[in-house]
């Protein structure tokens, strides 16, 4: 009862939120995760600040921190509807096209070297299709089928590296990744004629070679047919369900599996689940990409109710992604209270998870006005990727430095969620608190110090930084620092604690302010998104 | 200062408090959901040092000569020098390895047969053949694993060190993940501060390094709001150990300024002879797996140009470690792994565009394997008359590796840590068809 009161008291304070979108599904999304809480008897977090809203939805849709000037322009806006035109205002970003085809990298293993081998060559263009499927909003069963029956040249028809990039080039190898890739299973639960039916879907691609270096056709090969390895007999073409296909004798089976799985409820479940995992840090099935009977739902008619929306939008994965953004679940705030800090499955709160690697190394370079240098000089021809390129738009997996690989990147080996690690560790602590390339970072932009002598050079304590007519006054400085690094003006007493560091310290204001920088790049409310 | 401040010796107990109850310390270094813990693999070796010949480096020009062979074949090489052990000659670009002969064995006769820099890079390095579905770990993840922090290793140094950089080509802990990657130095190993990220930090002295830790804490407004969450636990810990390290001596392992001038200059002023150096260090500390990963063998072009300046750089380096190891009575507790993902073609490419290079060549190779209770002066396998094929006495990279496994006490039955909960051994068996020669027994003592 009193939970109830709560939600309705709730409800009413938030309810300009989703005018802007779709309403009624809004509503619907929080009907349903609500329902559940007050069945559990689990109170919600409240609803959270402009300040942390802006923060979250910057990180989660385009994977990028906003600047200072675009965290004063959202903090001063009074319109109502400003975190709704907000989330339309960020699909329109580069970035948004650039952070979710990293997403579909990761779980399509695009990357040049071992294992997916795609080549450099391939891996641009690839890259190019992926990026610009997610920027124009491909409907998503077009996006799966272009995948699943293309032809041709690895160099010019992008969507054929899907074949490429496989562990291993065998039917059961494709059928095992096309289940974990569009429908969430993983086909070592399914016996072995189950498996078998599906590969023999995929049992007449075939590969060749051309006289460019490196160039790879693929192809419907009529001539070639799936052997079952006991019998030796060609394997019928069987849907996963267990019925039987039909098709001309010589035909391309591909296409037909590809229409079967469009139509298939497991399809649509699979992509509600990830982007709800995307968005909220937790599926609604988890793992997202382990769905199986013993793993159900935690909220059976919330899934559902997300599949057909998908279903009942042309598969317009915005539209999905407009509704979680806007509803009042999304904007919940990451501090628990004394009832729901142990949910972790409810959605009670947001889950705060630490910012993925290539996100946190471009916040950093954000922040501190550098750049991050990438290349590879294997294999050839050679790859440089210009210095201004975020890390979030590095194509190919294969293209590393210490830090990404230190953060967790997923090494594109398996198509697996998992692979991305953002557990914390100390020696990724390490790294933040006291590496030179964070330090050297840091150092580099006079600005973000506090320092307008347009003439400082990073390193050099010159006179002129003993003139305090060199520097910000300390409490603009610190709002600048605040808002630029925690997307967020400084409270009071964070203002007392800077001061009196900046007066305590045998340090001059130069180090000092290096020094707190480097406390808020440190700062869990830096390293997380919450 | 500020009243709220906590005194240094208040903040650690506390965090202490939380550091114990969040997860075992050193366990938290490379990144949580740590396997189930292990007994400490015990065996005649304690730790191995693998010298990664980066690009692939010729048998022919290194260990395995063929002066017979002719111009074709040996280039300017054509008159190879007797080793200490009588009837071993090796390049004559080598002469101090020569003179270390009985500290080593050569293994003439590897192979698998791939000639690409990856799916080589793969192959001997986690000894399973590629296009399985599965990205195996290599060598040293499996090795952190089983003589890292799970099988209760406490140093502060990482258990698995790379200097300085990542290879890339494959992800070297494969699918156990994160956890089990190697700690990646960067930084200039011969650079008067060697820089290594996280660990050595020039300019900031220790009390600016307390103080920086005091005005952290304060500041961490939000961190004291959502304390307790389940996604932030162990975040404190980890700051904890970090700065262990980062104010503790534990980091002195990495700095050879302090080294006997001559020694330093025996092992040679350059990146590998103090990578080298520091790797002996590093083993003294008891740390279980250290690669040097020693770049630019993949000599296409200007291969004997390159070669005479690098196998001299490469001598000293080697010679001296062996020796020093030796000296210090570690070598009988070290394996030293000396290797490449493939040897080159042994027939020279005079035609342009390599102009007298050498390409890559998997069917037949050389490596060095010693100590740790591998004997040493004895040669394994021959290749024939032209290094083109191997002889007799076939190693494939699983040999080699299971063997390094054997000495290490970890058993290749025992099974590594799936995310997916597949049964995986550390050493497969013929029946996954993986290739083999059988174990080196005939240099394991």
């Amino acid at each position: 009862m009193k939970i109830a009161t709560f939600c309705l008291m709730f409800a009413m304070a938030v309810g300009s939120a989703c005018q802007a979108a779709s309403n009624k599904a809004c509503d619907e999304i929080d009907r349903l995760v609500f329902d559940k809480l007050t069945k559990e008897g689990i109170p919600a977090s409240e609803y959270c600040s402009d300040e942390v809203f802006l923060r979250r939805v910057y990180l989660d849709m385009i994977g990028t921190l906003p600047t200072k000037e675009e965290t004063l322009t959202f903090l001063e806006s009074k319109s109502l509807n400003k975190r709704s035109d907000l989330i339309e205002e960020l699909f329109k970003r580069d970035e948004f096209a650039d952070y979710w085809s990293m997403k579909w990298c990761d779980l399509l293993r695009v990357k040049a070297e071992f294992p997916s081998k795609l080549w450099p060559n391939a891996v641009q263009a690839y890259y190019r299709w992926i990026h610009t499927a997610v920027q124009h909003n491909m409907p998503y069963d077009e996006f799966a089928r272009t995948l699943l029956i293309s032809s041709g040249s690895n160099f010019r028809e992008g969507p054929v590296n899907f074949y490429r990039a496989m562990p291993a080039h065998s039917p059961e190898e494709t059928a095992r990744i096309v289940a974990l890739t569009f429908m969430g299973i993983r086909t070592d639960r399914w016996d072995r004629d189950k498996l078998l039916g599906m590969a023999a879907f995929f049992g007449s691609i075939n590969y060749k070679g051309t006289a460019e270096w490196k160039e790879e056709i693929v192809y419907h090969d009529p001539s070639r047919k799936l052997l079952d390895p006991e019998t030796n007999m060609p394997v019928p073409l069987r849907f996963p369900d267990g019925t039987l296909a039909e098709i001309p004798d010589g035909a391309d089976p591909r296409p037909v599996f590809a229409e079967w799985l469009i139509g298939n409820p497991a399809f649509d479940r699979n992509i509600a689940n990830r982007i709800w995992y995307w968005l909220l840090g937790r599926g609604i099935i988890h793992e997202a990409d382990d769905i199986h009977p013993d793993n159900p739902p935690q909220n059976k008619a919330l899934l559902d109710f997300l599949a057909g929306e998908l279903e009942s939008h042309d598969y317009d994965l915005r539209h999905l992604y407009r509704i979680i953004l806007n509803s009042r679940t999304y904007q919940l705030s990451s501090i628990h209270n004394e009832a729901n800090q142990s949910d972790q499955t409810n959605f009670s709160h947001y889950y705060m998870r630490r910012l993925d690697a290539e996100v946190l190394i471009d916040a950093i370079c954000q922040i501190t006005g550098t750049t991050e240098s990438y290349s590879s000089d294997i294999p050839e021809p050679f790859t440089f990727i210009p210095e201004n390129e975020r890390s979030i738009r590095l194509a190919d997996g294969s293209i590393t430095s210490p830090f990404l690989e230190l953060f967790g990147r997923p090494p594109r080996d398996s198509g697996f969620e998992s692979e991305r690690n953002n557990n914390p560790s100390s020696a990724q602590k390490l790294y933040l608190l006291n590496s030179t390339h964070i330090q050297e970072k840091i150092r580099s932009n006079g600005e973000l110090l506090g320092i307008t002598d347009k003439r400082y050079t990073p390193n050099k304590q010159t006179d002129r930084l003993k003139n305090p007519s060199a520097w910000k006054p300390p409490r603009k400085a610190l709002d600048d620092m605040y808002l630029t690094i925690l997307s967020r003006h400084p409270t009071p007493e964070e203002f007392e604690i800077a001061k009196a560091y900046v007066h305590a310290s045998e340090l001059s204001r130069y180090d000092a302010s290096i020094d707190i920088v480097w406390a808020l790049l440190n700062s869990k409310e830096f390293i997380f998104r919450h | 200062m500020n009243k709220n401040h906590f005194s240094i010796t208040d903040m650690t107990r506390r965090d202490m408090l939380r550091c114990s109850a969040a997860a075992g310390a050193g366990s938290l270094l490379l990144g949580a959901r740590p396997a189930a813990a292990l007994p400490a693999a015990t065996g005649k070796a304690k730790s191995v040092i693998q010298i990664w010949m980066w690009g692939g480096p010729s048998h022919l020009d290194t260990f395995d000569p063929k002066p017979g062979a002719g111009a074709d074949y040996c280039g300017p090489y054509t008159s190879p020098i007797e080793t200490n052990v009588s009837g071993i000659r090796i390049c004559e670009r080598l002469p101090l390895l020569a003179r270390q002969a009985d500290k080593y064995s050569i293994i003439r006769s590897m192979t698998h047969g791939i000639n690409g820099h990856e799916t080589a890079s793969y192959v001997t390095q986690t000894g399973r053949p590629a296009g399985t579905g599965d990205v195996y770990p290599c060598a040293g993840a499996v090795v952190s694993r089983f003589k890292g922090y799970d099988a209760g290793y406490k140093g502060l140094i990482p258990p698995y060190i790379v200097l300085t950089r990542p290879q890339g080509r494959f992800s070297e802990s494969g699918f156990m993940g994160l956890r089990y990657k190697p700690f990646a130095t960067g930084g200039k190993p011969s650079a008067s501060v060697f820089n290594v990220e996280g660990i050595v930090q020039e300019g900031i002295t220790e009390a600016r390094q307390i103080n920086r830790r005091r005005l952290l804490q304060d500041l961490d407004t939000f961190g004291r709001k959502a304390e307790g969450q389940a996604g932030l636990t162990g975040m404190d810990a980890c700051t904890e150990q970090a700065y262990d390290l980062i104010l503790g001596d534990a980091g002195k392992v990495f700095d050879v300024q302090n080294e006997d001038p001559k020694l330093r200059e025996r092992y040679g002023k350059n990146d590998f002879g103090a990578s080298c150096l520091i790797a002996r260090k590093l083993v003294e500390a008891g740390v279980p797996y250290v690669t040097i990963n020693y770049e630019g063998w993949d000599t296409h072009k200007k291969h004997f140009e390159i070669m005479n300046k690098k196998l001299t750089e490469m001598d000293r380096g080697f010679s001296t470690l062996l020796d020093d190891l030796h000296q210090r009575g570690l070598l009988d507790s070290t394996i030293v792994w000396w290797g490449g993902e493939f040897g080159r073609t042994p027939k020279i490419q005079w035609e342009a565009p390599w102009n007298g290079g050498r390409g890559h060549f998997g069917k037949c190779f050389s490596h060095v394997i010693a100590g740790g209770g591998f004997q040493g002066g004895q040669v394994i396998g021959t290749s024939n008359a032209t290094g083109m094929e191997v002889d007799n006495r076939p190693v494939y990279p699983m040999d080699l590796i299971g063997s390094i496994y054997e000495q290490l006490g970890i058993d290749g039955a025992a099974r590594l840590p799936h995310p997916q909960g597949l049964d995986v051994r550390v050493c497969p068996t013929e029946a996954e068809g993986v290739m083999s020669g059988g174990l080196l027994k005939e240099i394991m003592s």
